[in-house]
C-alpha cells in the first residue's frame, strides 16, 4: 500500500465509519449547493422564462415606412418578419387605417388579423366574440356607449375607395373591445375585407411585432431589418424594452443576493459542524501528532475530508438544485426550464471552494492542538 | 551533532516551570540502551511532565535533555516531532486507537507518519502481540487488553529507540495486564529500551530501576533484584 492509499483510505474511513456528524456536514453544504445550482439555474432562464410572460405588455417593436412614405407593402412586412428569430417571435399585427362614416358620423376603421392581433395585444377586452369573417366587425366601448351599439347588432359603414368611388356595407358587430387607450374610439374588421372595400391591397400603415427578446437583441435585431429591408424603418417601444430590462436586471439581482445569503449561511453552518468535528477529535489530533504527524498532514487529511464533503454535497446539490429549479419553473413560469451543462462543474466547483474556505479556521485550530494532550488523559 | 553514548537518555538539572508551580525540579537521570525504568510517584509528582519531556511532547524550563545523543531541550517543535517519529514508541493508559481504523489500519498509521506503508510488516507486529487473526476488527470490537496490544504493535513498528509507556496495564484487568506486562518483559530481552510510568508497585517491579517522584524532585532510586 502506497502513503497516497493509506491517505485516502484515512479519509474515506474517517467519512464513512462517522457517518452521522459527517451527514450533517453533508447536509448543510447540499442545502447550499441546491440552492446555488436551483438559483443559478433559474437566474439563466429568468430571461427566457419571463421574456414570454413579458409580452403580454404588447409589442415591443413597430414596423413603419421608412423615407417619408407612410404606407409600407405587406410582403415588406413578411420578409422583415422572416428576419426574427421563429422561437422569439411572439406575433406580427398589420395595421391599415381607413375613414368611414356611420349615421352621418365619421369613425376609424382599422383593418387588422385578429388572430396576431390576439398574440401582440392580449390585454384587450372583448366582450362578445373576435370577427371570424370580412362581415363581422369588433366596435371600441367609446363608440358602443355613444352609438348605443351592442354585439349583435349591425352597423352601417360608408366611404369611398381608392378610384374614388363609394362605397357602404353593412356590418354585424360580434364584439366590444376595450382596452382603455385610442382602440376605445375604433372600429375593426379583417385586413383582407377591408382591402376589399377600399380597392388597395397589400399596403399597410404599420405592423406591430413582439418578440420575447431583451433590448440589446431587439436593438440588434432593428440594425438587421434596416439593412435588409430598406423600405421598413422598425422603431423599438423603449417603454415597454427599458421596463422589461429594468425588471429583469432587479429580479436577478435579488437572486444573486438570495443565492450569496445561502452561500454565506452554508460556510457558517459547515465551519460549525467542522469546528465540533474538530473539538471532537483533539485526541485523535494530538494522538497523530504524538505519533509523529506533522501539521501539513494534519491539514492535508482536514482539508481532504473538507474536499470530499464539498465534492459530495454539490454533486447531491447538483441533483436537487436541477429538481428545485424544475419544480420552481413549472409552478411559476408554467413550463419546464433548460438545464445550463455549465453549472455542474461550476457548482461543483463552489461547493468544495466554499467548503475548504470554512474549515479553515477549523484547520488552524487542530494544528494547534498539543501532542502532549494524549498524556494527560484529558 | 550527535554524540555516541551508551546512554538512550540523560537529564540533568531539568527543571520545568508553569507560572508559580514548579512541576519539576533540578532532575538528574540517565537512562542506558537496554534499561528498564519505572517512573513511580503520587498525583501531581511531575510524573506527565517528566513524560512529556522525555517524548519530545515539551520542553524544560532549563537544563539538559540528551535523547539517543542528541540534545532536545533547544529543539524546534518540527525537530521535536521528528524526534518523537524516528526515536520514540509510545504506548498509553487509555490506548488511543483511532475508532474509524481496524487494528491493522491502526499500527499503519505508524508507519504512514513515519516513512513507507509495509502491510505485512504490520501484520507481522499484530502477529508479534498475538492479534493476527484480530487485524480487520474495528477498535470498539476489540478488548481492552486487546487494545492495548495494538497500541504496543503500534509503538513497536518503526523500531524505537526508546519505548515510553504511561501506566500501560491502568485500564486492564490482571489477566491482560500480565499479557501486556510479558510482552514488554519479552521486548526488554529483546533489547528495547522501556520507561513505564506506574501508579502500581507489581508493575515498577518488572523494571531494573525504579524511581520515585515526589514534589518534582526524585525521592529516591531503586535497582531491582532480577
Amino acid at each position: 500500500m502506497t502513503k497516497r492509499q493509506m491517505y485516502m483510505k484515512m479519509l474515506l474511513s474517517s467519512l464513512l465509519r462517522r457517518r452521522s456528524r459527517m451527514t450533517v456536514a453533508l447536509l448543510a453544504i447540499a442545502i447550499g449547493a441546491t440552492v446555488l445550482l436551483g438559483m443559478t439555474t433559474i437566474c439563466y432562464d429568468i430571461p427566457r422564462q419571463m421574456g414570454r410572460e413579458f409580452r403580454s405588455y404588447g409589442a415591443n417593436m413597430v414596423f413603419v415606412a421608412a423615407g417619408g412614405e407612410t404606407m409600407l407593402s405587406l410582403s415588406d412586412v413578411d420578409r422583415a418578419a422572416a428576419l426574427l428569430p421563429r422561437e422569439s417571435l411572439v406575433g406580427v399585427t398589420p395595421y391599415r387605417y381607413k375613414t368611414v362614416r356611420s349615421n352621418m358620423q365619421p369613425y376609424t376603421l382599422v383593418g387588422t388579423r385578429f388572430e396576431q392581433v390576439r398574440k401582440t395585444s392580449p390585454w384587450w377586452k372583448v366582450s362578445g366574440a373576435w370577427p371570424t369573417t370580412g362581415t363581422e366587425i369588433l366596435i371600441g366601448s367609446d363608440v358602443a356607449e355613444f352609438a348605443r351599439l351592442s354585439p349583435g347588432r349591425t352597423i352601417a359603414i360608408s366611404g369611398t375607395n381608392a378610384k374614388g368611388a363609394r362605397f357602404s356595407r353593412e356590418m354585424t358587430i360580434l364584439g366590444v373591445v376595450r382596452t382603455g387607450g385610442v382602440e376605445d374610439d375604433f372600429l375593426f374588421m379583417d385586413l383582407t375585407a377591408l382591402e376589399e372595400l377600399a380597392g388597395d391591397a397589400g399596403r399597410v400603415e404599420l405592423a406591430e411585432v413582439s418578440v420575447a427578446m431583451n433590448a440589446a437583441g431587439l436593438s440588434a435585431l432593428s440594425a438587421l431589418i434596416q439593412r435588409e429591408v430598406p423600405t421598413i424603418a422598425p422603431r423599438l417601444v423603449k417603454r415597454v424594452t427599458q421596463s422589461e430590462t429594468s425588471v429583469l436586471s432587479r429580479l436577478q439581482a435579488l437572486v444573486y443576493l438570495v443565492t450569496l445569503v445561502v452561500l454565506v449561511l452554508t460556510m457558517i453552518c459547515v465551519a460549525t459542524t467542522m469546528m465540533t468535528v474538530v473539538m471532537e477529535r483533539r485526541k485523535e489530533i494530538g494522538l497523530k501528532k504524538a505519533l509523529g504527524a506533522e501539521n501539513r498532514s494534519i491539514v492535508a487529511e482536514f482539508l481532504g475530508e473538507g474536499v470530499c464533503l464539498g465534492l459530495g454535497g454539490g454533486l447531491l446539490g447538483v441533483a436537487f438544485g436541477w429538481l428545485f429549479a424544475q419544480t420552481i419553473s413549472v409552478n411559476v413560469f408554467g413550463r419546464a426550464i433548460s438545464f445550463n451543462i455549465y453549472l455542474v462543474p461550476a457548482t461543483l466547483a463552489a461547493s468544495i471552494i466554499v467548503t475548504g474556505a470554512a474549515c479553515l479556521i477549523p484547520i488552524r485550530s487542530a494544528t494547534e492542538v498539543e501532542p502532549a494532550l494524549v498524556l494527560r488523559g484529558e | 551533532m550527535e554524540k555516541t553514548t551508551e546512554n538512550i537518555l540523560e537529564i540533568r538539572d531539568v527543571s520545568m516551570i508553569y507560572g508559580q508551580v514548579k512541576a519539576l525540579q533540578n532532575i538528574d537521570l540517565t537512562v542506558r540502551k537496554g534499561e528498564w525504568l519505572a517512573i513511580m510517584g503520587p498525583s501531581g509528582s511531575g510524573k506527565t511532565t517528566m513524560m512529556n519531556i522525555i517524548g519530545c511532547m515539551d520542553k524544560p524550563s532549563s537544563g539538559s535533555v540528551i535523547l539517543d545523543g542528541r540534545e532536545i531541550s533547544g529543539m524546534s517543535s518540527r525537530a521535536l516531532t521528528e524526534m518523537r517519529r524516528d526515536r520514540i514508541g509510545l504506548i498509553f493508559q487509555q490506548f488511543h486507537l483511532i475508532s474509524y481504523l481496524t487494528a491493522l489500519e491502526n499500527v499503519m498509521v505508524a508507519q504512514y507518519y513515519h516513512s513507507m506503508i509495509d502491510e505485512a510488516e504490520a501484520l507481522q507486529a499484530l502477529e508479534r502481540v498475538g492479534l493476527k487473526d484480530r487485524a480487520k476488527h474495528l477498535p470498539h470490537q476489540l478488548s481492552g487488553g486487546e487494545q492495548q496490544r495494538v497500541c504496543i504493535a503500534r509503538a513497536l513498528i518503526n523500531y524505537p529507540r526508546l519505548i515510553l509507556a504511561d501506566e500501560p496495564t491502568g485500564n486492564l484487568d490482571e489477566a491482560n495486564e500480565r499479557i501486556v506486562l510479558d510482552l514488554l518483559r519479552r521486548l526488554h530481552a529483546e533489547g528495547s529500551t522501556i520507561i513505564v510510568v506506574t501508579h502500581s508497585p507489581e508493575v515498577a517491579e518488572y523494571a531494573e530501576k525504579t524511581i520515585v517522584l515526589e514534589h518534582g524532585r526524585i525521592a529516591r532510586t531503586t535497582r531491582n533484584a532480577d
